[in-house]
C-alpha cells in the first residue's frame, strides 16, 4: 500500500503578524464575528467532511500528519484530537507515525501541552522566530522570549518525542549579532530540530507597507547570506546537521512530513487553501474558511482548481525540490547537458566536489544560498 | 468668390503657362504651414468643407502626430485673382521643414518659381528655415515673406517683420500678415503669389522634359512619380523614357493632385502632376531624373540632384531575435519610399542579428525607427548613433568605418571625421550657454550676428559626431527650448580619435564600443562602466566592467558576486506556486543575452544605450 501523508490547515490566529501573508484569519476578520471557540467546533466538522471525501477516493498508509496554520494550538486539544481520530478510522496509520503540531508559545501551557500529547501529537514545532525583543516587535510577535524555554521544558515533560523551533532571519533592524543571540538561545535549549527561514517581504502585508513608507529598512541579501552561514555553522557545532535547505536536526529527528514535500510524496491537504499532491496531480482548496465550510456542508468538494503535471513539469519539480535536500541529486538522473552546465558550480565552490566525484550533486552552504539560480541553470 | 469650380477651371494639358504659378512654402516645423495649406485648400474650394480635416496633406500618421511633413506633395489650386480678376492655376509644392530633409527641400525648390517664407510671428525665424531660405535664394526663387499666427496674443509682427526684411533685403512693410487659423490674409496671399511669382517658361514644341521631384510607393498603384514639366508635353497616350536608364515605360495614368488624384489627358509646360507607369520600386523612377518621350527623346537632361549621403549610422536590432526577417521586410518596404535610407545586415555578439542603417540625420533616424516599430509592429534596440570615419593605416590603406566595433586595432596613422557648419538661432540671453555647450563639443566659433535686438545667429564648426548623440537635447534644455539648430556637412577633418571598448569579464561588448575624442575617452569610460554596474544584475561570480583603449584599461567597476538567490520557504506544500515562479524565471533567463559567461538582460542594453533625454521621455510616459 502506498503512503499518504496528511496536512491539516487551521486558518485562525488571534492576530495577524505584520509579515504574514498566509491563509489565516483573525476572529474580527471573519464574517460571523464569532470567537475562536465557537468557530472551532464548526470548522472541525467541515474538516471531518473533507476527510470523508478523501476516504472515498484514496487509500494508503499514513506515515505523517502535520497541523499547520494559522495557529493550530489555539484550538482546543479535543477538537484537534477529533481530526487525528478520524484519520485513524479512515486509514491505516503507521505505528511510528509522525504527528506534528505548529504551536505559538503564547497559546500553550503545561496543561494544554499534556492534553495535546494525549490527543496524539508526538512532535511539536514552536514559532520562536527570534530571541531579541526589537526583532520580535518588528515581526509583530507578542510572546516573551523567556517563554520559549518554559514551553520547551513543558513539551519535554508532556512527552513529545521531537521538539523543534522556528526562527526567522533578516528582519528590518536585525544585526548579525542579534541573529547570533537568537540562534544560540534556540540551540541552548537542546532542541531536536531547528528551522530557519529568511524573511520574505510579501506584497500587501503590513511589513511591506512599512518598508514602502520608509518606516523600516528592507532586508539586505548579503546580510541574510551571512546569517544563513552563521546558523548553519552554529547548528552543526551543536550536532544538528542540515537535511534540507532551511532545516537542521539531530540524527533521526528530521521532519519526515517536511521531507515528504521535497521528495514529491503523496499527501492530502485538508482545510481552506490547502494543497494536495497525488501521483503528479496537484490541487488546492478554496481559500476562505466560509467558502470552504459552505462547500462541504452542502455536500460538495472544496477543491478550487487542479493541475495535472506534464512530464517536463514533473522533471523540473523534482530537480527544484530534490536539490534542497542533503541527499542531493544523483548525477545519473541528470542529462549530460545538465551535468555540463552544473560542473562550473562545482568548481566555484557551490557544489560539494567530493560528493560530485561520488556521482552526487549536493549543495555546499554557499551553494544552498543560490539554489534557485542553480535550478534555473539546470532546467532552462 | 475668387474660387473657381474645378470643372470650369483651366484643365491640365490645356493651361497657358502664363496662367500657372508654382510655389513652395518654407517654414519651420510648428510655424503653421500645414494649417495654412489646409486654409488654402478650403478657400480655393478644392476640398469640400464636409471633407476637410486637419493637416489634410499629411498622409502618414506619423506626420500628423508630430506635426511635420516628411514627403513633399504638390496640389493644384484654381484661383481667380482679386487683383486682375483673371483665372490662374496655383501649384503648391509642399516641403519638409527639417534639416535632415534638406535634400527633399531642394527638390521642391527646383520645381517652383517662388517660395512663401512662412514665419511664426510669436517665435521668429528658426535656423533650419534660414538654411532653406538661403537655398531658395540660391535657386533664384522669388521670396514672399509671410508672418503667420497674427491672431496669437504673443505675436510680435513688427519685430519679426524687421528681422525678415533684414534677411531678405526688403522693406518690413513687404511682409504679408496672415493667420492660417482664422484665414485672415490668406486670400491676399494667394493674390500676391499670382502677382509676384513669375509664370513658368518653357518650349511647348520641344521634346518633353519633366523633372522627377518625388517618387512614392503606393501599395495599390505601384510607384507614383511626381513631375514638373519644363518643356514639351506628356500625354496619357505616350510611352515615356527615363533619361538616366533609357528604360521605356508605359504610361498607365497621368494626372494632377487636387488634392485627390485626378487623371488628365496630359501635362503641359509649367504644370505639376503625377505619372503612374506600373513600376514597383522607387529606384526605377529616380528622383532628379528627367522624364522624356520615348518616340521623341530629349538630348539634354535637366540638372538633377546630388544623391543624398547618409551622415549618421546606427545599428537596429529586433528585441526578439525571431523578428529579424520581419525587420528586413520592413526596411525593404520603407526603402521603396525613402531612397535616402541605406542598410546592410550586421551581427552583434551582444544584440544578435540586425542591420547597420545610414540616415540623413537624427530626425530621419528617429522617424525611420518609429515607422518600423509602428508599421511593422516591431520592438527595436538601436545602438548609439555614430558618423562615418576614414581611418588611414600605416600601410597606407584607408578604411571606412561605419560601426565602432569595426575600428581597426592595428597601427593607425590618422582618423578623419565629418565636420559640419552649424547655425544656431536663439535669444541673446543664451549666448553664454550655447557657447559653453559648443566649446565642450569641440566647436570652433565662426561668427555671430544679431538678427534683431535680442536674437542672435551663432555659427560654429563642429564635428558631426559631437552633435549626433544628444547635442540637440542639451541645446534645447540649456536655452529653455528657444534655440534652433541647422547644420550642413562641409567635409572631413583629422581628429585625435580613439576607440573605447567596454569589457565585461574581459569580453568586449561590441554594442558599447564608441569612437570618441581622446580627451573624452576617460569620461565615456567612467560613465558607461558606472551605468552598467547599475544595470547588470549580480552573477554567481564577480564581474569586472572595464573601459579600455586598446589594451589600456581606463576605468573599472566591479559587480560583486550574488550571495543569496533562493526562496527559503514553501508555503504549506504550495509547490505549484514555486514551480510557476521557476517557469517565469526560465522565460526571463531565455531573454537574457550572454556576454561570455555573463547574463545581461536586454533592458540593460536598452537603458545603457539611451540618452538622458530618452530616459526622461520614458519617465514622462510612465507618469
Amino acid at each position: 500500500m502506498s503512503d499518504l501523508s496528511f496536512y491539516v490547515h487551521i486558518p485562525y490566529c488571534v492576530r495577524r503578524c505584520g509579515y504574514c501573508d498566509f491563509n489565516t484569519y483573525t476572529p474580527s476578520e471573519l464574517l460571523d464575528n464569532g470567537t475562536l471557540e465557537t468557530v472551532s467546533g464548526d470548522y472541525i466538522d467541515a474538516v471531518l467532511l473533507e476527510l470523508a471525501l478523501a476516504k472515498k477516493s484514496v487509500q494508503g498508509e499514513v506515515p505523517t500528519i502535520f497541523f499547520g496554520g494559522g495557529t493550530p494550538s489555539l484550538l482546543p486539544a479535543a477538537d484537534l484530537g477529533r481530526v487525528i481520530t478520524a484519520i485513524r478510522h479512515g486509514w491505516q496509520v503507521s505505528e511510528n507515525c509522525e504527528i506534528t503540531l505548529e504551536a505559538n508559545p503564547d497559546s500553550v501551557d503545561e496543561v494544554k501541552l499534556a492534553q495535546l500529547r494525549e490527543a496524539g501529537f508526538n512532535r511539536i514545532s514552536f514559532g520562536m522566530q527570534s530571541a531579541v525583543p526589537h526583532v520580535l516587535k518588528v515581526l509583530d510577535r507578542t510572546h516573551q522570549p523567556e517563554n520559549i524555554a518554559k514551553v520547551v521544558e513543558f513539551a519535554r515533560i508532556a512527552g513529545f518525542e521531537s521538539v523543534s523551533l522556528d526562527l526567522i532571519y533578516g528582519s528590518p533592524g536585525e544585526s548579525l549579532d542579534n541573529w547570533r543571540t537568537s540562534v544560540e538561545a534556540a540551540l541552548s535549549l537542546n532542541v531536536d530540530h531547528v528551522s530557519a527561514y529568511a524573511l520574505i517581504v510579501e506584497t500587501g502585508t503590513k511589513l511591506a507597507n512599512q518598508i514602502k513608507r520608509g518606516e523600516l529598512t528592507p532586508p539586505v541579501d548579503d546580510l541574510m547570506a551571512d546569517m544563513y552561514l552563521l546558523v548553519d555553522e552554529l547548528a552543526q557545532a551543536r550536532g544538528l546537521s542540515w537535511y534540507e535547505l532551511s532545516n537542521w536536526s539531530k540524527p533521526g529527528h528530521e521532519s519526515r512530513h517536511n521531507k515528504a514535500y521535497w521528495l514529491n510524496a503523496n499527501w492530502w491537504g485538508v482545510g481552506p487553501g490547502a494543497h494536495s499532491h497525488l501521483d503528479g496531480i496537484r490541487w488546492w482548496n478554496v481559500k476562505h474558511p466560509d467558502a470552504y465550510k459552505l462547500a462541504l456542508f452542502s455536500g460538495k468538494s472544496p477543491e478550487h482548481d487542479r493541475e495535472v503535471l506534464t512530464s517536463s513539469q514533473r522533471s523540473d519539480e523534482s530537480i527544484m525540490l530534490a536539490i534542497r535536500m542533503r541527499e542531493g541529486i544523483a548525477l545519473k538522473d541528470l542529462t549530460q547537458s545538465q551535468q555540463d552546465r552544473a560542473v562550473g558550480y562545482s568548481l566555484s565552490g557551490h557544489l560539494d566536489p567530493s560528493r560530485w566525484d561520488e556521482g552526487i550533486l549536493q549543495l555546499t552552504p554557499t551553494g544552498r544560498l543560490i539554489a534557485d539560480r542553480i535550478v534555473r541553470e539546470l532546467v532552462v | 468668390m475668387p474660387a473657381i469650380p474645378l470643372a470650369k477651371a483651366p484643365q491640365p494639358a490645356a493651361t497657358d503657362p502664363a496662367q500657372i504659378r508654382n510655389f513652395c512654402i518654407i517654414a519651420h516645423i510648428d510655424h503653421g504651414k500645414s494649417t495654412l495649406a489646409d486654409r488654402m485648400l478650403g478657400i480655393t474650394e478644392v476640398v469640400d468643407p464636409r471633407n476637410m480635416r486637419e493637416q489634410y496633406l499629411d498622409r502618414m500618421d506619423i506626420e500628423r502626430e508630430r506635426g511635420i511633413t516628411i514627403k513633399s506633395q504638390a496640389v493644384r489650386l484654381p484661383w481667380r485673382s482679386g487683383i486682375d480678376g483673371k483665372e490662374y492655376i496655383l501649384n503648391m509644392i509642399d516641403t519638409p521643414g527639417h534639416v535632415d530633409f534638406t535634400y527633399e527641400v531642394s527638390r521642391s525648390l527646383a520645381a517652383s518659381e517662388g517660395a512663401v517664407l512662412l514665419v511664426d510671428c510669436a517665435q521668429g525665424i528658426e535656423a533650419q528655415t534660414l538654411a532653406n531660405l538661403y537655398l531658395a535664394m540660391e535657386n533664384n526663387l522669388k521670396i514672399i515673406p509671410v508672418l503667420n499666427k497674427i491672431d496669437l496674443p504673443a505675436a510680435q509682427p513688427d519685430k519679426f517683420a524687421a528681422e525678415l526684411a533684414k534677411l531678405i533685403g526688403c522693406e518690413p512693410s513687404d511682409c504679408l500678415r496672415v493667420s492660417g487659423k482664422t484665414g485672415d490674409g490668406v486670400a491676399d496671399l494667394l493674390d500676391q503669389i499670382v502677382a509676384q511669382i513669375p509664370a513658368p517658361k518653357g518650349d511647348a514644341n520641344a521634346p518633353a522634359r519633366a523633372l522627377i521631384f518625388d517618387s512614392v510607393y503606393d501599395v495599390y498603384r505601384g510607384v507614383v512619380t511626381y513631375v514638373r514639366v519644363i518643356d514639351g508635353h506628356l500625354s496619357a497616350r505616350d510611352q515615356i523614357q527615363m533619361y538616366s536608364t533609357g528604360v521605356r515605360h508605359e504610361m498607365l495614368e497621368v494626372g494632377v493632385i487636387s488634392p485627390e488624384p485626378v487623371p488628365s489627358k496630359g501635362l503641359g509646360v509649367g504644370e505639376v502632376g503625377y505619372l503612374i507607369t506600373g513600376v514597383k520600386d522607387v529606384r526605377q523612377s529616380r528622383v532628379g531624373d528627367t522624364v522624356t518621350n520615348y518616340n521623341n527623346p530629349t538630348k539634354t537632361p535637366l540638372a538633377g540632384y546630388k544623391d543624398p549621403k547618409p551622415m549618421v549610422f546606427s545599428g537596429l536590432y529586433p528585441l526578439d531575435g525571431a523578428d529579424y526577417p520581419v525587420l528586413r521586410e520592413a526596411l525593404d518596404k520603407l526603402q521603396l519610399n525613402d531612397a535616402a535610407l541605406v542598410y546592410e545586415p550586421e551581427s552583434s555578439a551582444a544584440l544578435g542579428f540586425g542591420f547597420r542603417c545610414g540616415f540623413l540625420g537624427l530626425l530621419h533616424m528617429e522617424i525611420v525607427r518609429e515607422r518600423l516599430e509602428r508599421e511593422s509592429n516591431l520592438s527595436l534596440i538601436s545602438t548609439a548613433p555614430n558618423v562615418v570615419y576614414q581611418v588611414i593605416l600605416d600601410d597606407g590603406k584607408s578604411i571606412t568605418v561605419t560601426n565602432p566595433s569595426e575600428f581597426p586595432d592595428g597601427k593607425i596613422v590618422s582618423v578623419e571625421e565629418p565636420i559640419v557648419r552649424s547655425t544656431i538661432l536663439a535669444p541673446s540671453e543664451f549666448i553664454g550657454a550655447i557657447m559653453e555647450l559648443c566649446q565642450q563639443r569641440r566647436g570652433v566659433l565662426l561668427g555671430m550676428d544679431y538678427l534683431s535686438e535680442d536674437r542672435v545667429e551663432i555659427r560654429y564648426t563642429l564635428p558631426l559626431a559631437e552633435i549626433v548623440f544628444d547635442f540637440f537635447d542639451k541645446l534645447k534644455s540649456s536655452t529653455r527650448g528657444y534655440a534652433s539648430l541647422d547644420y550642413e556637412a562641409i567635409g572631413d577633418a583629422e581628429g585625435d580619435l580613439v576607440k573605447v571598448d567596454i569589457l565585461l569579464q574581459g569580453e568586449p561588448v561590441d554594442a558599447f564600443s564608441a569612437i570618441v575624442h581622446r580627451e573624452k575617452a576617460y569620461a565615456y569610460g567612467l560613465m558607461m562602466t558606472a551605468k552598467l554596474r547599475q544595470l547588470i544584475p549580480r552573477q554567481q561570480f564577480e564581474v569586472p566592467i572595464q573601459a579600455a583603449i586598446g589594451a589600456r584599461i581606463i576605468a573599472r567597476e566591479t559587480i560583486s558576486a550574488i550571495r543569496k538567490d533562493v526562496l527559503a520557504k514553501c508555503y504549506g506544500g504550495d509547490i505549484s506556486r514555486k514551480r510557476k515562479l521557476l517557469e517565469k524565471q526560465k522565460e526571463g533567463k531565455k531573454r537574457m543575452k550572454m556576454v561570455g559567461r555573463v547574463e545581461v538582460p536586454q533592458e540593460a542594453f536598452v537603458a545603457a544605450l539611451a540618452t538622458d533625454a530618452d530616459i526622461d521621455k520614458a519617465k514622462a510616459a510612465r507618469k
